[in-house]
């Protein structure tokens, strides 16, 4: 080793004074809310399990029964197939809105205007008699001949009503959405792409929008669940989802309670899936973020939880190290 | 390599070139000084097309920069062209803009296959190289901010190289790190020197600029001030704005 001379190195001398021990802050207003907690929660299990109205058995009988898993099987179609409408008519309408073609900004500005600005159970209603407006509906040359032709009432199905509905009034809220997130993303980001000499749509599909959906995906999330709820509207149209469907039954068994349960019990247990497979998709969009993705709402309860059972460790064994 | 007439440019009626007139030859690296808001950087992005310039005429390799003249009349360029004109000319960013989403190697690979039309095995190994260049041969699978800031350039520099660029465009490539990474930076700039790149490097390190550029421009409210051999502009600068600015910075 060469001395270059002056003083040595400081380094740390001696063993660390002893760990701080102290008697935890007593919590006394903790402890009255978790019994008050506790005793209502009891109250209302209780009521729930005791009071016969609530048909708990005819919830089992129709839980899983054969038109009840049609209509869910239905229900999730609908929200699919109209997500994805929405998405791609929200992306296409963001990009549009921050086109420099000042025509086009204003034709999706009017979109979003037109179709925000109205109920969805109106424009609902709206698709399922569009044979009143247009009764033969036909693809051509605009002002020149057409090629196909269709009966409005044989194409335009309960099914592809809703989807009409559902999909195109999505698209103008997933458009707000994904402008969002393609602001969000620095400027340089798109100037570094150009340099490279990357084109705008380039751009856009391979740097802007991967980097979007960090900012895209929780409102997205919250959008599809929104979006399971309100298939249910569809009901309107007579299209057997899972709301219509419990309908139908309990207009002829009257046992509305138990079915309305029914329905709501497969709505929670989609909304739950769904809220799981979002913590997936943000963690896999997360990525090259030094933050990364929070923890869910079970994560930290869990998380609480652990670090509760720690504390009390540490009670009974002093010597651990504490949070 | 570069020439440039009578460039000017303004935003709104804010003028920030006034007529900026020079000429890089090829393998020549010219630093350009001058205080915050002189124009140099803007000059910069002009060089690529990232900002239109408003008269005069810019060319690199020969070619008129995002315009395309016929008879009297300039015709714009298609983007398709302008994307055409600018991989040839990398660019270094003060705030490095690496592609936070992808890692080291993918930046480095995403240009030459998307744009260049390289097989991704090739690109591969291409960036493999680079990254070595540049001193961070095994943090090809780090993202960005898992990089420190002296790292990012580095890579940001590796970047730009795998277009095979004629031309590199620094902007300011030091300022936004901390003093203590500044020299690893300078150091992979001056290997490209050295190896004969045609470099435009506005900077404020003037330790640099002495020791490698082989022109020096001071730049001052959207005009060449002096410009000249190193020695020269920095030892006998002949202009007060000069003289000012140079006795502050060193």
């Amino acid at each position: 080793m060469t001395e270059i001379g002056g003083a040595p190195d400081p380094a740390p001398t001696g063993q660390p004074p002893a760990e701080i021990k102290a008697v935890p802050v007593r919590r006394p207003g903790r402890l009255v809310a978790g019994l008050l907690v506790i005793i209502l929660g009891a109250a209302l299990g209780k009521s729930v399990a005791t009071n016969p109205r609530f048909g708990w058995g005819t919830v089992g009988d129709y839980l899983f029964s054969g038109p009840v898993l049609d209509g869910l099987v239905k229900t999730i179609e609908l929200t699919a197939l109209s997500m994805v409408i929405g998405i791609l008519i929200g992306v296409i309408l963001a990009v549009m809105r921050l086109s420099p073609n000042p025509l086009v900004v204003a034709a999706s500005g009017f979109y979003i205007w037109l179709f925000r600005g109205t109920p969805v159970l109106v424009q609902l209603l709206f698709w399922a008699f569009i044979a009143a407006l247009y009764p033969v509906i036909a693809l051509g040359v605009p002002f020149g001949p057409s090629l196909f032709s269709f009966e409005a009432n044989s194409l335009i199905t309960p099914f592809v009503a809703a989807l009409l509905g559902l999909g195109l009034n999505e698209g103008a809220y997933m458009s707000e959405i994904v402008r969002a997130g393609l602001l969000s993303v620095d400027e340089g980001q798109e100037e570094a792409a150009k340099a490279l000499g990357m084109r705008r749509m380039q751009t856009v599909r391979r740097i802007i929008l991967p980097q979007a959906m960090r900012v895209i995906i929780p409102p997205t999330g919250n959008e599809t669940i929104g979006m399971l709820k309100t298939t249910s509207l569809v009901s309107v149209l007579a299209f057997t989802e899972l709301l219509y469907t419990v309908q139908l039954i309990y207009a002829t068994n009257y046992k509305q309670i138990p079915l309305l349960i029914v329905a709501s019990i497969w709505y929670l247990v989609l909304t739950t899936i769904l809220s799981i497979a979002q913590y997936f998709i943000e963690r896999h969009y997360g990525r090259g973020t030094a933050r990364g993705t929070p923890p869910t709402l079970l994560a930290r309860i869990w998380q609480s939880f652990t670090t509760w059972r720690h504390t009390r460790v540490e009670v009974a064994d002093p010597t651990r190290h504490g949070l | 390599m570069v020439k440039s007439e009578a460039v000017w440019k303004s935003f709104g009626r804010n003028e920030v070139l006034k007529g900026i007139t020079l000429d890089v030859d090829p393998g020549e690296v010219m630093c350009m000084l001058g205080p915050s808001g002189s124009g140099k950087s803007t000059f910069l992005r002009c060089i690529n097309h990232l900002e239109q310039i408003n008269a005069g005429r810019l060319w690199v390799g020969g070619e008129l920069v995002g315009y395309r003249q016929k008879g009297d009349v300039l015709h714009e360029l298609p983007e398709r062209e302008v994307a055409r004109q600018r991989r040839e000319i990398g660019m270094v960013f003060q705030r490095f803009n690496l592609f936070a989403h992808m890692t080291a190697e993918q930046n480095i690979v995403e240009a030459p296959i998307r744009v260049g039309g390289v097989k991704a095995s090739e690109a591969r190994q291409h960036a493999q190289q680079l990254m070595d260049r540049v001193g961070l041969g095994d943090r090809l699978d780090a993202y960005p901010a898992q990089l420190s800031g002296g790292q990012q350039q580095r890579v940001a520099i590796a970047r730009a190289l795998a277009m095979k660029p004629k031309l590199m465009l620094f902007d300011e490539p030091t300022s936004a790190l901390d003093p203590e990474l500044v020299g690893e930076v300078l150091d992979v700039m001056r290997g490209l020197a050295a190896d004969g790149m045609t470099m435009i490097v506005v900077t404020h390190e003037v330790g640099f600029a002495k020791e490698v550029a082989d022109t020096v421009v001071f730049i001052d409210d959207g005009v060449v001030v002096e410009a000249g051999d190193p020695s020269a502009v920095f030892g006998n600068p002949q202009h007060k704005r000069t003289q000012a600015f140079i006795s502050k910075v060193l």
